[in-house]
């Protein structure tokens, strides 16, 4: 059953915008980005917009909805009341090319700086092996889209741009998380989650997780860890006294601190 | 527009001037969290001051367990009274450690900052503060320090069990006794336990750590077990910190007279 949405869309570049009303027809079962693409295809030519998949796995057409950091074309029309006014801004984290579209090289930038894997030594006839249940826990990381809603919604770097430099965001400990369980990989990454990528920034106010539209548990899966790692490194007399007596933790052995 | 805005309002972000567009009730959840730590803070404060009926025999209240001074009522020290020089309230003693443990906790971590710290208040709600550097400087800094109250956590709740077994006495410590207050501290010692197991920093020591599950099948089955549990952390912190409380007033009821033990048998 068609009816008529009212939309709202913020519409400006870098110099400044604002948000217009642009009231359009629009059908059960379809979502945001459908009544965008309306938008455009039937007022606004010349409204920017990213997107490609329009399945939730190319993680293009973030955005914010009401508010909320959301893919665009995961969000149902029908999660709303028929009479409610949706309003859709581009994310506010990252710096406004023109309309929906961002600029997000801040987390290419902090993707340059994450040393990849390193692995060690292949097996005596040429392979390299790891248990299956060594390699499961870091599947779920896999699934990160890129999408980097959970770095929009992170308040360190939304409500501080001063703090860009000095943090990765979740999107990246993640990443270092999964690294840092990698059962082959010979780096120690622990020094650097803590002084290059500022995981000490992070309050653990789960909003990255609360946002993530592939629902990996960034949160108590990814950064606790990585902070419990961290802290296993720097803030346990326990593991202090224990390398100075020798009896040392093994967990860290054949890893170099990079 | 603030100009020197370094958030959501600063000059490279789409200008909108509203801090955040939800629509929703964001303020809701923050609020409720407000109020109820509020309550508990309140209430947990003036008993642990006030050291005063956190003893009917046999249910001590575990505020004040274990008891360690001279100036515990008689029959409540069931570890003796080493700390004959401590002159304050006896709970005050030894509420410093699961103050600590929760304090530190994660969960906690995240529902006061939000509720008490608006930092922030709810997410994709700016924050009001204009500086911000985490956990990464003193105080917030010692919240590294949880693995350490976890430790001492599994001690009290070691003690609050001990505690529940001793409730299964009459007032004149004969055995094979219940009543309503041995039924709450049981219930209660679950909870702290089902807390205390489901901590993060349990998870990282029971596995979590570990590169290779393979090589540790034991320690991978202990580290599944604690995920599972760890998902309901925040429940089992709520449930907790109500039925310490409650089973803190049931004594207290029961000591000053207000109410009698309802004994089962």
């Amino acid at each position: 059953m068609a009816y008529q949405l009212k939309l709202r869309i913020w519409r400006g570049d870098k110099d400044g915008g604002e948000i217009k009303d642009y009231p359009v027809e629009v059908s059960e079962g379809e979502v945001v980005l459908d009544a965008i693409h309306r938008v455009q295809g039937t007022q606004a030519g010349d409204l920017a917009v990213r997107w490609n998949c329009k399945a939730g796995k190319c993680g293009s057409c973030s955005a914010e909805v009401n508010g909320k950091p959301r893919l665009m074309c995961m969000c149902r029309l029908s999660d709303f009341a028929e009479d409610e006014t949706i309003t859709v801004t581009p994310m506010r984290t990252f710096p406004v090319i023109r309309d929906l579209v961002t600029d997000v090289s801040y987390n290419y930038e902090k993707a340059k700086e994450l040393p990849s894997a390193e692995l060690g030594p292949r097996d005596a006839d040429g392979k390299r092996r790891m248990a299956q249940i060594d390699v499961e826990r870091g599947q779920e990381f896999r699934k990160c889209i890129e999408c980097f809603l959970c770095q929009n919604t992170c308040h360190v770097v939304r409500d501080h741009e001063d703090n860009k430099s000095a943090f990765a965001g979740p999107r990246f400990f993640l990443r270092y998380a999964e690294l840092d369980m990698h059962p082959l990989d010979t780096h120690d990454r622990r020094a650097l989650a803590q002084e290059a990528a500022g995981i000490g920034m992070c309050n653990i106010t789960k909003c990255c997780t609360e946002v993530c539209p592939e629902h990996i548990k960034i949160t108590d899966n990814a950064i606790i860890p990585m902070k419990e790692r961290v802290a296993d490194r720097k803030f346990d007399p326990l593991v202090w006294l224990g390398n100075k007596i020798g009896i040392r933790t093994k967990d860290y052995d054949g890893r170099t601190e990079v | 527009m603030a100009v020197t805005d370094t958030g959501v309002r600063g000059p490279t972000r789409a200008r909108i001037e509203a801090k955040t567009l939800r629509t929703d009730r964001w303020w809701l959840s923050p609020l409720l969290t407000f109020l109820v730590f509020s309550a508990f803070v309140v209430y947990a404060t003036w008993r642990a001051f006030v050291g005063a009926d956190y003893y009917a025999s046999p249910y001590l209240s575990p505020f004040y367990s274990p008891c360690l001074t001279d100036s515990c009522t008689e029959g409540s020290s069931d570890f003796g009274q080493p700390f004959s020089w401590w002159q304050l309230s006896p709970a005050l003693l030894i509420l410093i450690f699961p103050l600590g443990f929760r304090m530190t906790c994660y969960y906690y971590r995240k529902a006061y900052y939000r509720a008490f710290w608006l930092s922030p208040p709810a997410c994709a709600v700016a924050e009001p503060h204009k500086g911000y550097s985490g956990e990464t400087r003193f105080p917030l800094i010692l919240q590294n320090l949880h693995r350490w109250f976890w430790y001492a956590a599994v001690v009290v709740a070691a003690i609050l069990t001990y505690d529940v077994v001793l409730a299964f006495r009459d007032e004149h410590h004969e055995w094979g006794h219940m009543g309503l207050g041995t039924v709450l501290m049981a219930i209660n010692v679950v909870l702290i336990w089902l807390y205390t197991v489901s901590c993060h920093s349990c998870r990282h020591a029971v596995g979590g750590r570990l590169r290779h599950f393979s090589k540790h099948p034991v320690r991978y089955k202990m580290w599944t077990w604690v995920s599972k549990q760890n998902a309901h952390h925040a429940k089992y912190a709520w449930y907790s910190l109500f039925s310490v409380a409650l089973v803190d007033l049931y004594i207290m009821l029961v000591a000053n007279g207000t109410i009698d033990d309802l004994r089962f048998f």
